[in-house]
């Protein structure tokens, strides 16, 4: 299903927690899924005695992953043309996860309407740990 | 990252969506994304960034014929001398900033090949971290038509102390 413009409007926004309590094992299922085994994500002893952190932390690919979840869900598949973000705080296993897309244009061009959003991904304290943006082809 | 092919294949996709926590059928039931608009299986958008695993030039993954520098006996392999010396913890290269801009969605089937180049740097002062020193790297991949499917901003930043909360 994809979003129909008549049902958005500039400022609306679309909520949704997406993980309560993020386990290293997801980060370990990350690191395999992306070929990404930078060990300051996987192994404890690395990350805490050689990297310097307090534990393992994710990816941000992960982070943004996750994210665009929240996004497709809401768009629909394969309607995104555009999605960037910056990673702004570290996520930490036990972190919880919520993520909102705000729409913030509308516009036509010749062959289809368009929508840009704002995005924002907050852990459980309301820390913001990835801002972004989005844009999608809506019917 | 140039030059090599990365095939997007039904099973890493279907791994890769399991990683995100994305159950949509769309990543891994072939006959229900037969019956949708895009005809077959398509990758989540942020697919790309599993292409560490065809890279030869990807420091992120263990090589056949290079020591892994993560922990085993010792913390990690760079310190096999001397082991007994705890580490002074040293800032290590951090994800800043990712950009994708979609020409079209990747389906199975689809071989990218990647051209990288150097974007811009530039340097900031951050509150927690000390100097940031962010590095740019632009990278199209076309597919086996030589069509430009994705383009992919992606920003690196080095810190001068570890960020640690």
């Amino acid at each position: 299903m994809a979003l129909s413009a008549s049902s958005l409007k500039r400022g609306l926004s679309h909520t949704v927690d997406l993980i309560h309590d993020l386990k290293r094992t997801q980060i370990v299922q990350y690191a395999g899924a992306s070929g990404d085994f930078n060990p300051f994500h996987t192994d404890e002893i690395y990350a805490t005695q050689v990297s310097g952190y307090k534990t393992v932390f994710a990816h941000g690919m992960l982070v943004m992953g996750i994210t665009g979840k929240m996004l497709t869900d809401y768009v629909g598949d394969g309607r995104l043309t555009k999605y960037g973000v910056r990673f702004t705080r570290q996520v930490w296993p036990g972190d919880g996860l919520k993520a909102t897309a705000t729409v913030t244009r509308l516009f036509d061009t010749n062959e289809r309407k368009l929508a840009d959003f704002d995005i924002v991904t907050t852990n459980q304290k309301g820390e913001i740990v990835l801002t972004g943006y989005a844009q999608a082809e809506v019917d | 990252m140039s030059g090599h092919k990365f095939p997007i294949e039904a099973s890493h996709i279907k791994m890769f969506a399991h990683a995100i926590g994305d159950g949509n059928p769309m990543y891994h039931d072939a006959d229900y994304a037969a019956r949708s608009k895009q005809g077959a299986i398509i990758a989540p958008p942020t697919f790309l960034k599993a292409n560490h695993h065809f890279d030869p030039e990807s420091n992120l993954r263990p090589k056949l014929d290079q020591a892994w520098r993560g922990s085993g006996k010792y913390a990690t392999t760079q310190v096999q001398q001397g082991a007994k010396d705890r580490l002074a913890p040293k800032p290590e290269l951090l994800h800043a900033e990712q950009h994708f801009e979609y020409h079209r969605h990747l389906r199975v089937g689809d071989v990218l090949t990647p051209t990288t180049r150097e974007g811009k740097t530039w340097e900031k002062l951050g509150k927690r971290s000390g100097k940031l020193i962010f590095s740019e790297t632009i990278t199209e991949h076309r597919d086996q038509n030589g069509q430009l499917v994705v383009t992919e901003t992606s920003v690196g930043v080095v810190t001068e102390h570890v960020i640690e909360q």
